[in-house]
């Protein structure tokens, strides 16, 4: 099984919305090469999202590890996989850009010794192998990378392209590996749902976030009630997270999510470097501020130089009036 | 408890100069170094813990000769050693360089935990902490919200981060754990860990210290390139609107109407 391997990821028990797009992707990459490309789903219960993936690659094979189940999967998964990439010779693997996918392709790199090119925002292929763009500094500049010899791993940022399924679903085959794995286990003990976790804001198409400006907890229900009227999610800066104000799993900058909605309204937010490294490639930037010289000012498209706490609640009843 | 913090030096983001050399890789002279955001985070875990448990906070990188002025201000921070692996081999090395640097490196400290930071400013892979752990057989606790040593029972407990919320994985030590900000906010150096730092030792190692062979990393074999590099299209000009609440609301729906973000 040579050419690309799209590594499946299993949240919920189905397929992760990413790996939907990593395949596509990937399915392109397979068309313009000449490649064939296959999936790859390793779990306790890979069926399910194994199915899923056929509906948009060829072929994917279901890879049945019960360690899985039970125990942190990324390290089992990339132990399974670097041993079937050693068989039979893939030479590009394609993860998602997600927690996951990173684990897995950092525990997959150091097993095969493959090189990685990492948050891919759209894939090629030139001269013998795939190109890889990635918007880096924070934004300040795309480049275009390649792999120095013919294997690599990539992975892929969310939203990088559009889901699309094939026009005919592929199949799926199961196999059950031999032996177990090598690598120490981690046992997950506990999952524990959080109220206002995590909306998934890097998958988004609207984000509406907010800043210090919001000044508190409370300020953060304007701020949810025009991402519901815009039918987006809520974001917020790492000042409003330090503050408690919000779960540490709606930041968007440097140390929180990187985003890239087709929308990213901005309230109470000033637009530090920091912040804007995580959002400045939305496609329209929409700021409400009370300071017209606010750095955000320099980078939006629209800037509402006014009290978020009128503008937004009136930009909601705007959009509802207009809904009807 | 013995922690070793994986710590790299980064352009300071703020400073906002970061651009590629002639040689299409990062000028890393052209921009003021920091400590990368998420090792700092991995440094203040490392600290709380010691401080409460006793034991040491060892730094660990590998960088450019000039890394030294760096360290130091994780050293103020509280760290107590600082190992530096260097050589000019190692310049334009890759993350699988990285990481087998850094885990051979690993491979000759005395620890319980090693902390990873999530993902670097620059590189931003995320792959060199898990990478690590794999190389030297380490159980990988990452995205870390909350970090539980029990030294007792010679165990780790860690909140990782969920979609939904967090899962509590435990592993036996050593374990090597990957750290994000979740963990809590960095904290300043004092005057005294700044005074201090000045005389605590940064041990530099070369790559035959630590038993890797020239070959076998660094620029020359790495295994990506950069191709090209572009500005991204600049943004077209701000619209600003300055009327009273309504009015602004109107004009914003019809600017997103207008879009057909709506
Ligand atoms: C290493 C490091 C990493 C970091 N990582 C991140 C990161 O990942 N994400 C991140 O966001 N930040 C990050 N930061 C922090 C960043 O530097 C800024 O401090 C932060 O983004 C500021 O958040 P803010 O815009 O909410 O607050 P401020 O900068 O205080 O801005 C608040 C804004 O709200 C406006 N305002 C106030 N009241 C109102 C009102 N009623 N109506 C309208 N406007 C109002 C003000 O005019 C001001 O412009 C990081 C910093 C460091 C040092």
């Amino acid at each position: 099984m040579p050419g690309i391997w799209v590594v499946g990821e299993i949240a919920d028990g189905g397929l992760a919305r990413i790996s939907t797009e990593v395949a596509t992707l990937a399915r392109g990459l397979g068309e313009t090469a000449g490649h064939d490309v296959s999936g790859i789903v390793v779990g306790a219960q890979p069926k399910k999202a194994a199915d899923e993936l056929a509906r948009f690659l060829p072929r994917v094979v279901a890879v049945s590890e019960p360690a899985t189940d039970g125990n942190a999967a990324a390290t089992i998964v990339a132990e399974r996989i670097a041993a079937l990439a050693r068989n039979s010779g893939p030479d590009y693997l394609l993860l998602g850009a997600g927690p996951e996918g990173r684990d897995t392709a950092g525990v997959l790199s150091a097993m095969l010794g493959w090189p990685v090119l990492a948050n891919a925002t759209g894939l090629g292929w030139r001269d013998d192998g795939p190109t890889v763009e990635m918007s880096v500094f924070g934004g300040k500049l795309n480049t275009t990378n390649a792999f120095t010899g013919g294997r690599g791993i990539i992975t892929v940022r969310p939203n990088a392209a559009a889901a699309e399924p094939a026009a005919s679903p592929g199949k799926v085959e199961e196999a059950s590996p031999n032996g177990e794995p090598q690598l120490p286990r981690v046992t997950v003990v506990d999952s524990v749902a959080e109220p206002g976790a995590a909306a998934p804001i890097e998958e988004a198409r609207v984000v509406v976030a907010g800043g210090r400006g919001v000044g508190g907890e409370d300020g953060f229900k304007v701020v949810q009630e025009l991402a519901e009227a815009l039918g987006g999610v809520v974001g917020a800066t790492r000042a409003a997270v330090d503050a408690g104000w919000i779960n540490y799993a709606h930041q968007i900058g440097q140390t929180g999510k990187i985003v890239k909605p087709q929308l990213y309204l901005a309230l109470g937010i000033s637009g530090a470097i920091q912040h804007k490294v995580g959002m400045q490639t939305a496609e329209t930037i929409v700021a409400v501020n009370r300071d017209p010289d606010a750095p955000i000012a320099e980078f939006a498209d629209l800037v509402v130089v006014g009290d978020l706490f009128e503008v937004a609640p009136a930009i909601t009843a705007a959009l509802r009036a207009r809904s009807g | 408890m013995r922690i070793v913090v994986l710590m790299k030096p980064v352009p300071d983001t703020a400073a906002g100069g970061e651009r590629l050399g002639p040689d299409m890789r990062l000028d890393r002279a052209a921009v003021p170094a920091v400590v990368n955001a998420n090792d700092e985070y991995a440094l203040e875990a490392a600290l709380k813990l010691t401080e409460a448990l006793g034991g040491e906070v060892t730094l660990l990188s590998m960088a450019p000769a000039s890394a030294p002025d760096t360290m130091r201000k994780a050293l103020a921070m509280g760290a107590h050693h600082g190992v530096l692996v260097t050589d000019p081999v190692l310049e334009g090395s890759d993350t699988v360089s990285t990481t087998r640097v850094l885990a051979a490196a690993l491979k000759t400290l005395e620890y319980d935990l090693a902390f990873a930071g999530a993902d670097t400013s620059d590189g931003g892979a995320g792959v060199v902490g898990p990478g690590v752990a794999a190389l030297l057989g380490l159980p990988l606790l990452s995205y870390a919200a909350k970090i539980e040593p029990d030294e007792a029972a010679g165990r780790v407990r860690v909140r990782r981060l969920s979609p939904t919320g967090y899962d509590v994985l435990e592993a036996p030590m050593p374990a090597l754990v990957v750290c994000t900000q979740a963990l809590g906010e960095p904290r300043y150096p004092s005057l005294k860990g700044i005074m201090a730092a000045r005389s605590k030792e940064i041990v530099t190692r070369s790559l035959s210290d630590v038993g890797v062979t020239p070959e076998e990393v660094g620029g020359a074999v790495a295994g990506t390139k950069v191709l090209e590099a572009t500005s991204p299209p600049a943004r077209a000009a701000t619209e600003v609107v300055r009327e009273p609440a309504d009015v602004a609301a109107e004009r914003v729906v019809a600017f997103l109407a207008a879009r057909r973000i709506i």
